[in-house]
Formats: structure tokens, C-alpha cells, sequence
């Protein structure tokens, strides 16, 4: 502590590059997050057109086997972290606070902490192309491909060390955000009057809080095996490689809600506003997403049917597997009820929410089909997997994140994003959509297995791979057009006002863009769909009298709000510079023998250094400065 | 007197929802997180329980008096945690910082038994992480809760050293020590499933598969 000067400034950069290193206000973190997610979301997209630039045509060359591998490793890791758990994450922190009629978070620097060390993790992936030692394994890096004998280098590694810091990013942001949604409601606002989505954000940050911990000690077990030489999946000293794939889908399924709940929060509060109705069956909504929330855990080893575990579990998990289709289908029939006899409109929010509602239903029925474990067992390991994941996650979840968008832009920049381009690239999305992802159906049953980087012609496979390259380049067109569209009007699009969609929720009873401290007064919630109501039977509304900051009621409106820090960045960056050194820390040659990477010891050490150093800083840092005038110092 | 309690613990804050503090809410959703993390490597364990095909074995290595002398020290941390808690919310300083250091040392104690464990099995029971799957299972269980212990004794340090500050620690910030008290506790609790399962569960008979290791 003592290399550090003990009396650093808080920082006050009202603008620029060290404005937002130091920001703790919520929307400036989601605006981070979802700038860095899509540009992450766009790369992982880059990716797969390369692979299906390759799959076009029969015995193609223009990727060699080396390079594919980390190509559909890359993708799924990249799209599944680093795209839409991120994108989810800038909804909860943009969106949530508002919802609930708070200020921030309950953790304001917490949450800078989260971006900023989601951003280590990130860059420690993505960096991997740079130095060629790309991660080959799968997104699932099922053992023992992923030990050292079968997979000498760094790759592995690098793949381990970003998600535990991925993972960190993700359980401080998921604590905080437990701990905002429970503590800091508006008076007035329980449980059942929450909205859908901070309802979603809810359930799904305590999946993740519970799922996270599973993978995390997965993925040190491996890194010891390989790094350490131990034997958790060294078959040789009686190991069952099986237990990876446990330990693995145990998080991985939770995970699947983890990456879908959020979207389907979002598609809950679209749908009302774009119907003028109420959602239909509020509490059977909210009881099906905990319900799916809950049987999540009991379906992971329907990713496993033809491991061999046998009839019993197969039995089993086939039947848990359909079980969890019911709370998904009450939904739909929701959404739908929602939309029966309203007064619909179909703006480009509403139109992705229906793309999702639809698409996600075809990927649920292909879901149900792989339920039937011996169904399952012609599909598993094929294209028909490949169609499946993609209408549920990419015609599910990114539709989802697509309308959310569309939906919030105009209260993230108080301006109207273009209508005109929105259809346009809602069209071009649902039908590069069906062209790219429906034929793997088919190239599946016929028997095209997943992650082949080339295949002979006249298997049948032949004219609809180059329907899916089709379907790909005609969704990236779409991306391009919204890229545009989002670029242009956040300078220049029409003011919005507001409450531009007539909106039933607390976001919309505020300024857009809204102001730093968010809400003036905090409100004093009397129904769901507070908002709606008030404007629906003129209600006086009730409000709770400023005293945020604790102390300064009796001046007015004097708002204090958490100050900017230093800390939860240079932790972050401790961490991720942490995180680089423990990749390289072993060099294990062919014959096995071990040697220790002093550099890389040393770059570990002084990251984790710097990491301690900044946790103690942080934790001395009061969140408010005192009063220059009085009030007892911090030191 | 509720809301009098309640002033006095969450001094500083604006009045939540639930009436907890938001960090001890997020203390609690911490601990049913590392619940997670323990469970899938005492899951581990077991289910690599009696597949060791060669080296040591728990009946070869464990000294089941000797760890019952470091689990009674950490047991025993616990309640002198209380102690602390309990004196720091009656305002006596004084008495709080001896229950604290006490605390700290019986961790610390505890550490240099695991240690101590950790070399006699090294060199006298030829067990390493590397050995088997018993070595690589158990070193990996028992080390992360180890780290757990010290992270915890360098969080009761920090506060000793804090005490010393002018208003580094009082009554009022009494929530500061609970939080480290609950983190204390609950590694306490890990330790005792970890003692029972793996140590006992390990050495006697009678016990699911103890001793020997054929088939399980």
C-alpha cells in the first residue's frame, strides 16, 4: 500500500475518456455495456460468416481445419458471454433502476466493477486471435479434448482464464442487482406490482448467482489438470470423463434461462404497451419464469442421451425436459391472450417481439423433439442441434434484446431511431432468420454432423448450406442497416419526448434522456403499471420527499448522488492483467514436463497486487465525501 | 425499540425495502453462492470417492486426533467472533479488539495445522495433488476452503488495524463486523461438512464407504 499515494483525488471529470472509466451512474455502465456487448456481438457475427463462407460449398479450402475449430469455438463462446449475457446486463442496469423508481443501483461502484472486469475477460478472449492460440475446444470443452495431451498450448487456458473473469463480472453484477431489485422499490411497489422484466432480471440474477459457482470450480479443475498435472479428468488414474460434462451442463442449462428469462422479460412489457391492454394473467407470467427458473436444474443431462447413463436417467430427464415446456408455453399463450382484442400497433419493437414469440416457438417445438431421448439420438451432434440452439437464441433471445432496443432508445438518447429502417431491418432479420437456421433442420436429419469444417458433395447437404451462407449474408445486411440507424439517430434522430409509446411503466414518467439522479421525487407506487394508471384515471401522484444522500432534506431538492471513483476500475484491471499472467504460467512441453513461467508469474503476481491494493483503497473510499465544511473524515 | 435497533444498525443509509442493509443482503446471496462453489467440489470428491486406483488413500494419511484439535481451534473462533460482535454493539473497544485478535489467531492456527497436515502428507504419507484422485480432490477441497480461512483472518486483521483509526470501528458501523462475523461463521460451517465427510466419513468403518477401496 504504501507504493500508492494514500491521498488520491476523487475524481471529477464531468466529460471525456476519464468520465466514463469513473462513472457509477447505471445508465452510463448499460450504455457501456451495450456498446461493448454489440461490438463483441458483431465480431462473434464476423465469425460465423467465415464459417458459413466455408460450409457454401462442398470440399472447400478456404479455411483450414486448425482455424475452424477456433472459429465455432470463438462464435458460441463469444455470442453466449460475451453478446447476449452482456446485453442483458445493459438492460438491467439501464432499465431496472427506472423500473423500480431508484436513483442507481444498490452498489453503484459494484457496477462499474462488473463492466470493467466483463471487459477484461472480453478483451483476454477475443485477444486470443492476435497471438493465434484461439481456443479449439467447443463451446462446452468437453474433456478430455481440452487436456493437455489432446490439446497442448495456450488455447485452453485462455478460453478457462476469460470466463472466470467473465464469471466474476457476471456474479458481482447479478449480487448487485439481487440486492437492488429486493431493497430499493419505490414505496409502494411489491413483489406483484414489479414489471416483467426487472421480475426476469430478478430471477435470472439468482440462476446465475447459484449456476456460476458450478462452472467456476469445473473450470479450476481443469486448469489444475493442466496446468498441475492432476487427474480430475485423467482417465489414466481413474477419472470419468463424464463428470465434466456434468459439471458442465449443470451450469449450462441453468445458463440457457440465464441467456432467455431476460428476453422474455423484455417481450413482457413490449407486448402490453403495443396492445393498450395489460398483460394478460400477470402472476401466471411471473410463476411460469420461476417455475422454468426452478426446473432448470433438473434437465441437464438432456444435453447427455447418448452419453450411455442410461434408461433410467434418459427416462428421467426426457420426461423433466417436457415438463419444462408447460411454464414456457403459458407464456406464449400469454403473450398471446395480451394481444387478443387489444389495440395493436405495430412498431418495430412490437414487430421483434412477435419475431420472437414466433421463432422461439419453433425452437421450443424442435426443443420438445429433442426431449425424446431416442429422437434425441439421431439428432444429437447434428446440424438439427445447430437449427435448434439458433431459433432459440438467435430468434429468440437477440429478436428479444433487438426489440428492447428499439423499445428503450428513445429514453436512453431522448431521440426516435428511424421507423422506416427499424421494418426494414426487422424484415430482413426474420427472413435471414428462417433462410439461414431452417434448412440446418434438414441438413440434420439427413445427417450432416455439427462442426465439420467441409463435407463432401452429394450427401443431400449440398444446396441448402448454400442456403443457410445466403440466409447469413442477408442477416448481416440487416446488422448493417441497424448499425446505421442506431449510429444516425442517437445524433440526429427526431426528439421523442418523454413517453413516446404511451408507456405503462415508471421509466416513462421521467425525462428522456433521464436525468442523472433519475427521479426527482421518488414515486409512491398504488398499482401495476403505475404509470399507466396515473395517466389513465389523472391520479395525483404521490411522491416520497427527496432524501437521497440521507442528510439534505431540508434543502429542497438537493439531490446527492455517489461520487465518481478510480477503484472498481483499477480492480478490474488488476484482475485482467491477473488473469493474462496465470494463462502462461506453466509450460508443459511434448513429454509432459512442467516448468514454471517466471514472467508470467510475475505479471500474475502484480495484477493480483494491484487488485488487493484497490480492493482496500475501495473499501476505505467513502461512498460521499464528507461536507468540505464539517462531518468526520473517512481517514 | 425495533426502529431504535434498526437506527442504530443502518445509521448511514436510506431505509430499504426488506429493512435489511443492502451489503448484508448481499453478504447473504454471497454465501448461497460459495454454498455452490463448496458443493460442487465436495461433489467432486465424493463422486471420486474409493476410484483412486493407486498411492494413498484417506485411512493412510488422516491423523483424525490432530484435525480434531484444528477443528475444535476453528470451532471454538466462532464463538469468540460472538464475543467480539457482542462487545463491539455494548461499546466496549477494548474487550471487542481481544475477541477479534483472539479470532484472527485461532484462524491463523488453524492454517498452520493444515499446513503442517498438508507437508506430513507430502512427505510421509506420499500424497500430492498429483498422486491420485484422492490427492488431487482433497488437496483442492481443503485448499480452497483454506483460502477461504485466510481471506477471512486478513479481513479480521484489517479490521483490528482499523479499530485503532479514530471512528474506524464503532457501535454505530457495527454492520462492517457483522458481515465479517457471517463470512467467518459460514466458513466455520463448510469446515464442518468438510471434517465430517471427507475425515470421518474417510476412516471409520461403518461409515458409507470408508476404508477400503474396491467398488463403490
Amino acid at each position: 500500500m504504501t507504493t500508492i499515494p494514500l491521498a488520491i483525488p476523487r475524481p471529477v471529470h464531468p466529460t471525456g475518456i476519464w468520465s466514463w472509466i469513473t462513472t457509477i451512474d447505471h445508465k452510463r455502465i448499460g450504455i457501456l455495456y451495450g456498446v461493448t456487448a454489440f461490438l463483441m456481438f458483431f465480431s462473434g457475427g464476423i465469425e460465423a460468416l467465415l464459417i458459413r463462407i466455408q460450409l457454401a460449398r462442398p470440399e472447400q479450402n478456404l479455411i483450414t481445419p486448425e482455424i475452424f475449430n477456433q472459429l465455432f469455438t470463438m462464435h458460441a463462446t463469444t455470442m453466449i458471454f460475451l453478446g447476449v449475457m452482456p446485453l442483458s446486463a445493459a438492460f438491467f442496469n439501464f432499465v431496472v433502476p427506472l423500473q423500480i423508481g431508484a436513483r442507481d443501483v444498490a452498489f453503484p461502484r459494484l457496477n462499474a466493477f462488473s463492466y470493467w472486469t466483463f471487459l477484461g475477460g472480453a478483451l483476454i478472449l477475443k485477444m486470443s486471435w492476435l497471438t493465434g492460440s484461439a481456443p479449439n475446444g467447443g463451446w462446452f470443452g468437453y474433456s478430455p479434448l481440452t487436456g493437455i495431451t489432446y490439446n497442448p498450448g495456450h488455447g485452453i487456458d485462455v478460453w478457462i482464464l476469460s470466463l472466470q473473469v467473465l464469471g466474476i463480472a457476471s456474479l458481482a453484477a447479478s449480487f448487485n442487482f439481487i440486492v437492488t431489485i429486493l431493497n430499493m422499490r419505490a414505496p409502494g411497489m411489491g413483489l406483484m406490482r414489479m414489471p416483467l422484466f426487472t421480475w426476469m432480471t430478478l430471477v435470472t440474477a439468482i440462476l446465475l448467482v447459484l449456476a456460476f459457482p458450478v462452472i467456476t470450480v469445473a473450470l479450476i479443475e481443469l486448469f489444475f489438470d493442466r496446468a498441475f498435472g492432476m487427474n480430475f479428468f485423467n482417465v489414466a488414474a481413474g477419472a470419468n470423463a463424464v463428470l465434466w460434462q456434468h459439471l458442465f451442463w449443470v451450469f449450462g442449462h441453468p445458463e440457457v434461462y440465464i441467456l432467455i428469462l431476460p428476453a422474455m422479460g423484455i417481450v413482457s412489457d413490449i407486448i402490453p404497451v403495443f396492445s393498450r391492454k395489460p398483460l394478460f394473467g400477470y402472476g401466471t407470467v411471473v410463476l411460469a419464469g420461476v417455475i422454468i427458473a426452478f426446473m432448470g436444474w433438473m434437465v441437464w443431462s438432456h444435453h447427455m442421451f447418448t452419453v450411455g447413463l442410461g434408461p433410467v436417467a434418459n427416462s428421467v430427464f426426457a420426461v423433466t425436459t417436457m415438463m419444462i415446456a408447460v411454464p414456457t408455453g403459458i407464456k406464449v399463450f400469454n403473450w398471446m391472450g395480451t394481444m387478443w382484442g387489444g389495440s395493436l400497433s405495430f412498431k418495430t419493437p412490437m414487430l421483434f417481439a412477435l419475431g420472437f414469440v414466433t421463432m422461439f416457438v419453433i425452437g421450443g417445438i424442435s426443443g420438445v423433439m429433442h426431449a425424446i431421448a431416442p429422437s434425441d439420438a439421431q439428432q444429437q451432434d447434428t446440424y438439427f442441434i445447430v437449427a435448434h440452439i439458433h431459433y432459440v437464441l438467435f430468434g429468440g433471445a437477440i429478436f428479444a434484446i433487438l426489440a428492447g432496443v428499439y423499445y428503450w432508445f428513445p429514453k436512453l438518447t431522448g431521440r426516435m431511431y428511424d421507423e422506416k429502417q427499424g421494418q426494414m431491418h426487422f424484415w430482413l432479420m426474420f427472413i435471414g432468420q428462417n433462410i439461414t437456421f431452417f434448412p440446418m433442420h434438414f441438413t440434420g436429419l439427413n445427417g450432416m454432423p455439427r462442426r465439420i469444417y467441409s463435407y463432401y458433395g452429394g450427401l443431400g447437404w449440398d444446396f441448402w448450406n448454400l442456403v443457410s451462407t445466403l440466409g447469413a449474408l442477408i442477416l448481416a445486411v440487416g446488422f448493417l442497416i441497424f448499425i446505421y440507424n442506431m449510429a444516425k439517430s442517437w445524433r440526429k434522430g427526431e426528439v421523442a419526448g418523454s413517453d413516446p409509446w404511451d408507456g405503462r411503466t415508471l421509466e416513462w414518467s421521467i425525462p428522456s434522456p433521464p436525468p442523472e439522479y433519475n427521479f426527482v421525487e421518488i414515486p409512491h407506487v398504488e398499482d401495476r403499471d403505475d404509470w399507466w394508471e396515473e395517466k389513465q384515471r389523472r391520479r395525483e401522484r404521490r411522491a416520497v420527499p427527496v432524501v437521497a444522500g440521507g442528510s439534505d432534506a431540508d434543502e429542497g431538492h438537493d439531490i446527492h448522488l455517489p461520487q465518481p471513483s478510480y477503484w472498481p476500475f483499477f480492480v478490474s484491471l488488476g484482475l485482467f492483467i491477473g488473469g493474462m499472467g496465470l494463462i502462461y504460467l506453466m509450460n508443459v512441453d511434448a513429454d509432459g514436463i512442467r516448468t514454471l513461467n517466471w514472467a508470467a508469474l510475475t505479471v500474475t503476481v502484480a495484477g493480483l497486487f494491484m487488485g488487493v491494493v484497490s480492493v482496500y483503497r475501495w473499501s476505505f473510499e467513502p461512498v460521499n465525501d464528507p461536507e468540505p465544511d464539517g462531518g468526520h473524515a473517512a481517514h | 425499540m425495533a426502529n431504535a435497533t434498526a437506527a442504530v444498525t443502518h445509521g448511514e443509509h436510506e431505509p430499504t425495502t426488506t429493512g435489511l442493509d443492502h451489503r448484508k443482503l448481499l453478504m447473504w446471496a454471497f454465501l448461497g453462492s460459495d454454498c455452490m462453489f463448496f458443493g460442487t467440489l465436495i461433489a467432486t470428491y465424493l463422486v471420486y470417492k474409493n476410484k483412486s486406483i493407486e498411492g494413498a488413500l484417506p485411512i493412510d494419511v488422516f491423523d483424525i486426533p490432530v484435525t480434531s484439535v484444528s477443528t475444535f481451534v476453528l470451532l471454538m473462533s466462532s464463538m469468540s467472533m460472538v464475543m467480539a460482535y457482542a462487545w463491539l454493539t455494548r461499546g466496549n473497544l477494548k474487550a471487542f479488539r481481544i475477541w477479534l485478535a483472539s479470532t484472527a489467531i485461532m484462524g491463523a492456527t488453524f492454517l498452520a495445522f493444515q499446513m503442517f497436515e498438508f507437508r506430513d502428507f507430502a512427505v510421509h504419507g506420499q500424497l500430492t495433488p498429483r498422486t491420485n484422485l484422492f490427492g488431487s480432490t482433497f488437496f483442492t477441497l481443503t485448499g480452497f476452503h483454506g483460502a477461504h480461512v485466510t481471506l477471512g483472518v486478513v479481513w479480521l486483521l484489517s479490521i483490528l488495524f482499523h479499530s485503532f483509526r479514530k471512528g474506524g470501528v464503532t457501535p454505530e458501523k457495527n454492520l462492517d463486523v457483522d458481515l465479517a462475523a457471517l463470512y467467518w461463521h459460514f466458513v466455520d460451517i463448510v469446515w464442518i461438512v468438510i471434517f465430517t465427510v471427507v475425515y470421518l466419513f474417510g476412516v471409520f468403518e461403518g461409515f458409507p464407504g470408508a476404508a477400503v477401496s474396491t467398488g463403490h
